[in-house]
């Protein structure tokens, strides 16, 4: 276990210090998130109606969420390059713990993600986002967002040893998420869907996620779903933990 | 060739392990889908010693290296490096070797002292002692004026030597270089061909694969030649060279009518039918030892007056083609 610790450390601190090396993966994460904030509040924006405050205020949340979940792709694209480059070879002939690799990606992640938050959340406050709450909440809004971006970080990192080029992996992710996001309540209110898609959106974790976050962060009225949002975690983190580990100790180089 | 092996092994499997060899394999077979990757595999590596694995591509060569180096898992046989079981003592065997790929298996990202670093704390070393470490092996492979330069600026020579600096970190006995030289320019290969010689010279056991023969002739005490999955033969690169007959003597004649008077002064050294063409005499010798010496006093006594003389060792190139039916580097397109 100790093992395990110092080794993740290893990793993590790897993928962290090439991160400002490669400028193309920092432009994602600062970038991308501004514009996603900007086209939502002034090209779609004004044509969406939300029950109470602002859209900016709506939107902030979902859009913190979608952009976290996201986040994992790093993780993908990151294995599956370390793959083919012959990396994994390598870790996995050299005597550390067998979930260091990923775990220390994932790990990466969270300051990556944390990162990418801070500037949503920064401009945000730009263009009319206000936190309507107790420290104590907006700092448990932060920890869930982090958790639940941890999380699909381990789902990127099944894929991403799964597939066998990153541009299958990009695709792949992208086609698992991209509907989970936007079929949910993180940028309209879930009652305006077709009743097919709000039936789905209704059990979908983005969505109770994101109306936790939104309770947690404007004080919107919540149904009550922290531990179920908390719940989803841990769910996801069991069920693909195990399958990521279980892929790397067969993965294949090139 | 398993009649050579029988020391003091312990029964595995059905085979014998050598527990003598730093390296021992016995009936190793890996299929992938209906592709026979390896089939029924014996090996033995001797302490201090370097073995070439030669074949070409898809011969089965990375395959082994990756079921040695704990990577893959055979289908059936068993195997021990370093006096460690490699199906049963993974874990363990792990801190006993050094692998080194065909792909430099480096970050680009990082610098290559923080490459080294970063092995070393994988090994479980200390943050300052991994980087002791990595400064010792940056010198040894004189890289130290590019220590602190992302290695993505490294040239392909660089790379390979930063990618064999990796597996060393922790002093293994036993290294696998999986194609250490393939791609490179021949002034990369010469100076990866020193520092792999430096190594043994030090006590290294290495396995080595390759599809270059010169490399195999250079580099290796013994040589196992590989081809669709099966060890074809196995011997020292002067072993397999007498395999296709032994020397080849090539007598250029002064005067080309003496054609069989040649033939006819050096009869006795034949070892098979002389060809003769246009004033060259073609013989294959008996033996090595002495032949020109023999050959120029035969020729000497009958009053064939000689203008050249040579004696042609065959290539391994020759060897792959006996044993084989075709070239070595015939699939070899990458």
């Amino acid at each position: 276990m100790r093992r395990l610790l110092s080794d993740t450390l290893v990793v993590t601190e790897r993928n962290l210090v090439r991160l400002p090396r490669a400028p193309e993966l920092l432009l994602a994460f600062t970038i991308q998130p501004i514009m996603f904030v900007l086209l939502f509040r002034y090209v779609f924006g004004g044509a969406i109606r939300v029950p109470g405050g602002s859209y900016a205020e709506f939107l902030i949340p979902g859009i913190v969420v979608q952009n976290i979940a996201f986040g994992g792709f790093v993780t993908a694209l990151g294995l599956n390059e370390d793959m083919h480059k012959g990396l994994i070879d390598r870790f996995r002939s050299l005597p550390m713990a067998r979930a260091a690799v990923l775990a220390g990606r994932t790990s990466a992640d969270v300051v990556t993600n944390a990162l990418s938050m801070t500037i949503l959340v920064v401009t945000g406050l730009i263009i009319g986002f206000s936190f309507h709450a107790s420290v104590l909440h907006v700092v448990l809004g932060l920890v869930l967002a982090l958790t639940f971006g941890y999380a699909f970080s381990w789902v990127f990192a099944f894929l991403g040893l799964l597939v066998k080029t990153p541009e299958a992996a990009n695709s792949v992710g992208f086609i698992a998420v991209f509907p989970l996001t936007f079929i949910s309540s993180a940028f309209v209110p879930g009652q305006s869907l077709p009743t097919p898609l709000r039936q789905f959106g209704d059990v979908n974790p983005f969505t109770i996620v994101v109306n936790e976050l939104r309770w947690l962060w404007t004080g919107q009225p919540s149904p009550d779903q922290l531990w179920q949002a908390f719940a989803w975690i841990v769910v996801i983190l069991v069920l693909f933990s195990p399958l990521a580990v279980a892929r790397y100790r067969r993965a294949a180089g090139r | 060739m398993s009649s050579q092996l029988e020391t003091s092994g312990s029964r595995v499997g059905g085979a014998s392990l050598n527990s003598d060899a730093a390296i021992s394999v016995r009936g190793i077979s890996k299929s992938f889908g209906d592709v026979h990757a390896l089939i029924d595999v014996d090996l033995d590596v001797a302490r201090g010693t370097v073995l070439g694995l030669l074949g070409p591509n898809g011969a089965g060569k990375t395959t082994l290296v990756r079921i040695l180096a704990t990577l893959l898992q055979p289908d059936s046989g068993s195997a021990q490096v370093a006096g460690v079981d490699v199906l049963r003592r993974a874990a363990e065997l792990r801190e006993r070797i050094g692998l080194a790929g065909q792909y430099a298996a480096v970050d680009e990202n990082l610098t290559g002292l923080e490459n080294l670093a970063m092995v070393g704390r994988l090994y479980g070393s200390s943050r300052a002692a991994a980087k002791a470490r990595g400064q010792e092996l940056l010198q040894q492979f004189d890289l130290v004026d590019a220590a602190d330069r992302p290695v993505k600026t490294y040239s392909g020579g660089m790379r390979r030597r930063l990618d064999l600096a990796a597996a060393l970190v922790a002093k293994p006995p036993v290294l696998f270089l999986d194609e250490p030289t393939t791609g490179l320019d021949p002034r990369s290969r010469l100076d990866l061909w020193d520092v792999i010689e430096t190594l043994v010279s030090e006590g290294a056991t290495v396995l080595l694969t390759t599809q270059y023969l010169d490399e195999a002739d250079r580099l290796a005490d013994r040589i196992a030649v590989i081809d669709h999955g099966r060890v074809i033969a196995e011997g020292t690169s002067d072993e397999l060279k007498d395999r296709v007959g032994g020397e080849r003597l090539e007598v250029h004649l002064e005067d080309s009518s003496q054609g069989d008077a040649a033939v006819e002064a050096l009869a006795p050294m034949c070892a098979e039918e002389p060809a003769t063409s246009d004033g060259l005499v073609r013989i294959g010798v008996r033996q090595r030892g002495g032949a020109i010496i023999e050959a120029v006093r035969r020729l000497d006594q009958a009053g064939v007056g000689v203008d050249d003389i040579a004696l042609r060792r065959p290539t391994l190139d020759d060897v792959f083609l006996a044993l084989t039916g075709h070239a070595a580097e015939e699939e070899g397109s990458e």
